[in-house]
């Protein structure tokens, strides 16, 4: 008897390179799409009015697709763990396909209903479709570990088979026999929901600026190409006023939901270049948009906590000020910049910022100015971003609050000079923030330095009818700057005055892969073997044994660039510290300047665990630039009593 | 590690508390099973000094937990030496995600460790509260000799929000009682020239570094007062309004030990604000005194405000600007600064920087460390001043952005180009592109 299947949709919302769709209608006798949805939840949820709206339209664009194959969806109210059973009774299914979610919780969703439903003697059939690659083979090539820099992610792809070609679309003759039941009340009981539906007040909701869909993705992907076509450079297009605007050839919301395949757009950009660049090959640049986007789920599929700053082994911790009050104005646009607010405007009211918009507010609330928690602005993204997926949006929130993956620190967006210079008239703050409409562009971005008659003028007092500005910019970057740099001082344990040396690298460019990822040891900061460490103390990344492999690979793969690299790195290693015996005083013992020189494989003692007393030695002797352990203990801010009370807090806590 | 994993195995095992609790509740069980795994040896006969070496690695919580076992340990538990550094944590639940110092904890210990503290911090949230409760601390160590104090504030200033008198009170106590403090760290704090005075009249002779970024009831006069008397500082951190000539001269005056490190940090209250301007023969003879200083200069100002700075040579190291800066001032940068060993720009206008940084690379000989933000700098000129300063760059971090490709090279050519002449393998630093 031919298989009854079920296709499970969650992302991947398209019928065009779906393989687990394809799979579902391969020699099946029927075939039915469900889509779960618990309106219970919706309301309650964190999600927004626009990405409910995103994905509702999503699902009416694929039941209206289906339609076309003589097929519906079925959206199914309730849990899928709740309701699987009782559809396999129900439908006499014996199989089950869906796309492989790479996401920590969605493994274990998947787990638990692939358990379900062997229980029932359904075969299982999973697809990878929402990322290029298989995330696990990344992980594998690097040696167990997922990579921690682009960098290295880049060189890892580099080595990988390109990405397997997308599928066919479902199509009438790939249905062949197989066909969908629909019931006379499938409306009532299986139709997509509406926002009232669902317990949204729809009065007032302006039209979408980001209509959901496979449809609207197909279009806007020719249009993209087009428009690339046409520009004929593949270059990362440099910003302007313009690009912060909603574009109808954006993609990333589509590329979110699944609505349009990655493999598809990575293989039209690859024919494009081809075409128009007479077949040269195209460099890894020209996919950035998705290696980014790979980078981080890579980053994040075995590392459920890679969401939070506690217990997350890559996150550096940072003592972030804890402030509703802060954060609720710049959730609200009531920051008194107007060019955060513009921002925080059109993310609200549209579901959309432009990248560099995203580095502007993200910066701003976290090590720029308000030095609150990436995971607060995490959470705001999570509510209003359409295009903000777990893993991305944690990833790309610790990488702009600089928590993680090894960055510089040392630039912060001014939140009035930035916007100043991509959009030096003012529009995009005009469009977003009518208040401030009569102000020239000379004041637009700094309106509380406007004269009062400029104000007056403006119809609008600042202070009155436009909040003043939260903080005093120019003192919160000096507080936050210098808190950076302790805290990176902490993890590098460089002590000398220079702050690019601060942050811990491998070559010197801020594109370090040092940083040990140990699953499974996520305490082992804190714990016996490296806890009097100064650098292990307060505010640090967990440093742990499975770091040994990533870092030698990473030394051997990233040193083959231009000759004898290796060679000059090692003679380095083994000149002797000009400067030995260094005062033992104070906070710093002061360097010579000229020692940075060594900086650029602080790493290796930074992540090799070995003999606190040896590493202690070592420190010393190779870099010259360090303190020695005698200097250490005259140093108060990183003394070894820090983490053993920090543990002591945390245990006590956990005992209790 | 090795023997560190065995002592943690004799006293508490990897689970401390679940092992301590066995250790309290049932000692006699406990103690065959141990012997029998390794049958000669005490681990309670072990050499005071030995024992020291083991605690000193232990965490604190680990510490308590084996002085639970014998009273051998629990004597090593109270060695002083085990008590000379501590680190108060004291944070609201309500204004920070971390954990705060156990008052319990802190009451333990000035009771019975006070006397053994050297290297103090306090690390406080943005609440009054803790700031407050670290004053209280303070007021409280009376019977010992602190080298160190360091008074961090991990979020906003906390410290200035604590009623003045209140504050100075409870630094003047450590002041007056420790007569040997080394190292002082007191940015954003509320201290004030008569507190710098008691300061100065108990610790002249030990004063070895002073961090006092932005205080604003300091005045020169209290700074200059300070650099009179204490003729060992060799670190010194402040703000720009403090900085004189006068204490310029009295800093390299032959009394003085070398300093070693000067940080300045130049910050605008109100844009349009005037800034005075130091004597080139000030520097000049600072460089004379201690020829291998440091100068740290961070620059929060407005672009209009550089008027008074690098019109003449300046003996700068380090420089940061933490705001937009002019091409102009960058040029001069590039004319007056020989000594300059690392600039960071984090952001300029939209002209390239091609002329100021191959100047830069000209002029300052010593520079081994750049950064930029949002600049912009042709490739040719990138590769031409990469190529200037050769190896000695060891921090070459440059914002992707900021590179202009041009017809010489593209963006994927330059990274070789510049990799060539680091001799190392160089790429730009990227942004997410989400």
């Amino acid at each position: 008897m031919a298989p009854n299947s079920i296709h499970w949709f969650r992302k991947g919302l398209r019928l065009h390179d779906n393989p687990a769709l394809c799979e579902a209608v391969r020699g099946a006798g029927t075939v039915r799409c469900v889509y779960f949805l618990d309106p219970w939840f919706a309301g309650s949820s964190n999600v927004g009015v626009n990405r409910w709206r995103f994905l509702l339209q999503c699902l009416e664009d694929l039941d209206a697709s289906l339609r076309k194959l003589n097929s519906r969806l079925f959206v199914i109210r309730g849990q899928p763990a709740n309701v699987f059973p009782r559809l396999f009774k129900e439908w006499k299914i014996s199989r089950l396909t869906f796309e492989y979610d790479s996401e920590p919780f969605g493994k274990e969703r998947d787990a638990a209903i692939k358990k379900l439903a062997m229980e029932a003697g359904v075969e299982v059939i999973v697809k990878i479709s929402h990322t290029l690659y298989d995330l696990d083979k990344i992980i594998e090539l690097n040696g167990g570990q997922p990579p921690l820099t682009y960098k290295r992610f880049q060189t890892l792809i580099s080595r990988l088979d390109p990405p397997e070609m997308p599928v066919e679309t479902l199509s009438e003759s790939l249905m062949g026999g197989c066909i969908t039941p629909v019931s006379d009340d499938h409306g009532e009981k299986y139709g997509v929901p509406s926002l009232e539906e669902l317990g949204f007040d729809t009065e007032g909701l302006p039209s979408a600026v980001w209509p959901g869909g496979e449809t609207e993705a197909l279009t806007r992907i020719e249009r993209h190409l087009e428009r690339k076509a046409w520009v004929a450079n593949f270059e990362r297009p440099r910003m302007n006023a313009n690009s912060l605007l909603a574009s109808p050839t954006g993609l990333s919301p589509y590329l979110r939901f699944g609505c349009l395949s990655c493999r598809l757009f990575y293989f039209k950009l690859t024919d494009l270049y081809r075409k128009v660049k007479k077949n040269s090959s195209p460099p890894l640049s020209l996919y950035g948009q998705l290696l980014w986007r790979e980078f981080f789920y890579t980053a994040a599929t075995n590392n459920p906590r890679f969401d939070k700053m506690e217990g997350n082994p890559i996150c550096v911790r940072i003592p972030w000020d804890r402030n509703p009050e802060a954060l609720a104005k710049w959730a609200e646009a009531k920051t008194g910049f107007p060019w955060i607010d513009a921002i925080m405007t059109q993310l609200r009211q549209e579901g959309w910022i432009h990248h560099l918009a995203r580095h502007a507010v993200a910066c701003f609330l976290t090590r720029g100015d308000l030095w609150i928690s990436w995971e607060e602005g995490m959470k705001v993204f999570e509510e209003l971003l359409l295009d903000a997926d777990w893993s991305v949006n944690a990833g790309s929130w610790m990488w702009l609050s600089c928590s993680s993956f090894f960055q510089q620190f040392f630039h912060c967006y001014c939140p009035v000079g930035f916007g100043r210079r991509t959009d030096p008239n003012g529009d995009f703050i005009r469009r977003y923030l009518p208040v401030l409409r009569g102000f020239p562009a000379k004041f637009i971005y700094d309106p509380w330095n406007a004269p009062e008659s400029v104000q007056a003028a403006a119809k609008c007092i600042i202070g009155v009818h436009y909040p003043k500005p939260m903080v005093h910019h120019a003192e919160a970057s000096r507080l936050n700057i210098e808190r950076m740099k302790q805290i990176y001082q902490q993890l590098s344990r460089y002590r000398g005055l220079g702050l690019l040396a601060s942050v811990p690298s491998t070559n010197g460019n801020g594109n370090g892969g040092m940083m040990a990822y140990s699953p499974g040891e996520q305490q082992s900061g804190t714990n016996g073997n490296n806890s009097h460490l100064p650098g292990a103390s307060g505010s640090s990344v967990t440093t742990g044994n499975g770091s040994r492999s990533i870092l030698f690979n990473f030394d051997s793969e990233e040193q083959t660039g231009p000759s004898n690299v290796g060679q000059q790195q090692q003679q380095r290693l083994h000149t002797p510290p000009q400067n030995q015996q260094q005062q033992h005083h104070g906070y710093h013992s002061v360097p010579d300047a000229s020692q940075n020189i060594t900086s650029s494989r602080l790493y290796h003692e930074f992540a090799v665990p070995q003999h606190p007393g040896l590493l202690l030695h070592t420190r010393g002797s190779i870099t010259g630039k360090r303190e020695r352990e005698s200097e250490r203990e005259g140093s108060g801010e990183e003394e070894p009593a820090s983490c053993s009370v920090n543990k002591m807090q945390r245990q006590s806590a956990e005992t209790s | 590690m090795k023997r560190i994993k065995g002592g943690e195995e004799g006293s508490a095992g990897e689970s401390p508390p679940e092992a301590s609790k066995k250790v309290r509740t049932e000692p006699e069980s406990e103690e065959p099973e141990a012997a029998g795994e390794s049958p000669r040896c005490d681990w309670s006969r072990l050499p005071q000094e030995l024992l020291l070496h083991i605690f000193q690695y232990l965490p604190l919580l680990d510490r308590a937990y084996a002085s639970q076992v014998c009273r051998g340990w629990n004597e090593a538990f109270h060695m002083p030496e085990l008590w000379r550094c501590f680190e108060f944590e004291l944070n609201q639940p309500a204004s920070s995600y971390l954990k705060a110092t156990h008052p319990d904890l802190i009451k333990q210990i000035i009771k019975r460790h006070s006397n053994h503290l050297q290297y103090v911090s306090f690390k406080v949230d943005s609440s009054m509260e803790s700031a407050e409760a670290a004053c209280d601390i303070l007021s409280q160590l009376v019977n010992c000799s602190l080298k160190t104090l360091g008074l961090i504030s991990t979020a906003r200033p906390s410290f200035m929000e604590v009623p003045k008198s209140h504050f100075i009170s409870a630094l003047t106590v450590v002041f007056v009682n420790s007569k040997s403090l080394s190292s002082l760290k007191i940015d954003d704090t509320p201290v004030d020239d008569p507190s710098l005075k008691v300061l100065v009249a108990n610790n002249s002779d030990t004063l070895k570094l002073l961090k006092m970024s932005s205080c604003p009831h300091v005045s020169p006069a209290g700074i200059l007062c300070v650099a009179d008397q204490c003729h060992g500082l060799r670190e010194l951190a402040l703000n720009y309004h403090l900085l004189s000539d006068e204490l310029l001269l009295a800093l390299s005056s032959e009394k003085h030990v070398h300093l070693e490190h000067l940080r300045i940090d130049v910050v605008s209250e109100n844009p349009g604000q005037h800034f005075h301007a130091i004597k080139k023969s000030s520097w000049d003879a600072m460089v004379r005194h201690s020829p291998k200083f440091n100068l740290v200069m961070y620059f929060f100002l407005y672009e209009d405000e550089f008027g008074p700075f690098f019109n003449d040579e300046i003996p700068v190291t380090h420089l940061y600007f933490g705001r937009s800066v002019s091409k102009e001032v960058l040029g001069r940068v590039g004319l007056h600064c020989p000594r300059l060993v690392e600039l960071v720009v984090c952001a300029n206008g939209l002209r390239p920087l091609d002329e100021e940084l191959i100047r830069i690379a000209k002029h300052c000989t010593q520079l081994s460390a750049i950064g930029l933000g949002e600049c912009e700098v042709s490739c040719s000129a990138f590769v031409e001043f990469v190529k200037m300063c050769g190896r000695r760059l060891s921090q070459l971090s440059i914002m992707e952005e900021v590179l202009i490709p041009d017809h010489r090279y593209s963006l994927d050519e330059i990274h070789w180009e510049v990799s060539k002449h680091l001799g190392r393998v160089w790429f730009p630093d990227m942004m997410p592109t989400w």
